[in-house]
């Protein structure tokens, strides 16, 4: 049987108590552990200055298969029993909702570690871009060596 | 054959479009393709475009260059990604 993945690169906000109640009914009682991070908009203005907003693109279609390609990669690793992965486009403010994931597992260590490894992953490996537009200018930005140092840690290869 | 061209972020920005069409001759290889973008774009956008960081997809997958360009192709330049 399939595990239930369900990706999404939508501009709309999205509700995680919503999320929660839909992956407890697709689960019924097989699931004892739910992991789940909210990535928010920090504000990278300098203090004074007015805040800065974040601006994410991607490549609709290349996007979403660059998702599944990390979670199956999760799925590969744990036994996991459902997978929410909501990312959003457009234009954010700081302390906006900008990415969601989710994760169903029997116990816990697998939904954390899962957890944990796909965000890592979509921070180095899913196709966004993401510019910082403030009153100084406009700037992309890459992903830090922080980033990548915690997606070569889970030694798959791939980062 | 014809290939659409896709830019994507910092690219389209230094391109100043998202997107061109080519027609090339039948039988036209990667050095073909790069040329006719050069003479489509000029130097500087072609300049962003060969950055080091930059990779390229082909249909949606990404390709080591050179790589043979065939009818119908999306080629996209894409600069370093992040998400999350």
């Amino acid at each position: 049987m399939s595990v239930p993945v369900d990706i999404r690169v939508e501009t709309r906000d999205f509700d995680p108590g919503a999320e929660l109640a839909a992956a407890r009914r697709r689960l019924g009682g097989a699931a004892g552990a739910v992991a789940t991070f909210i990535g928010l908009v920090r504000d990278r203005a300098a203090p004074g200055q007015p805040v800065a907003t974040l601006h994410l693109e991607h490549y609709p279609g290349m996007t979403e298969n660059s998702i599944r390609a990390i979670v199956d990669r999760a799925l590969s690793r744990w036994p996991l029993l459902d997978v929410v992965v909501v990312h959003r486009v457009g234009d954010l403010a700081p302390s906006e909702q900008i990415v969601f994931v989710q994760v169903a597992s029997a116990h816990r260590a697998a939904a954390f570690a899962a957890c944990e490894f796909l965000m890592d992953f979509l921070k180095t490996d899913a196709v966004f871009w993401k510019r910082e537009d403030s009153p100084d200018g406009r700037r992309w930005i890459e992903s830090t060596g922080d980033d990548c140092r915690r997606a070569e840690a889970w030694g798959d290869g791939n980062a | 054959m014809n290939l659409r061209v896709r830019f994507f972020a910092s690219l389209r920005e230094a391109v100043g479009r998202p997107e061109i069409d080519l027609e090339l001759p039948d039988g036209a290889g990667h050095g073909d393709l790069l040329a006719a973008l050069e003479a489509r774009l000029g130097e500087p956008a072609m300049a962003a475009l060969r950055a080091g960081n930059v990779r390229v997809a082909r249909n949606q997958t990404l390709t080591d260059q050179p790589f043979a360009p065939a009818d119908g192709d999306e080629i996209a330049f894409l600069p370093p990604v992040t998400g999350g």
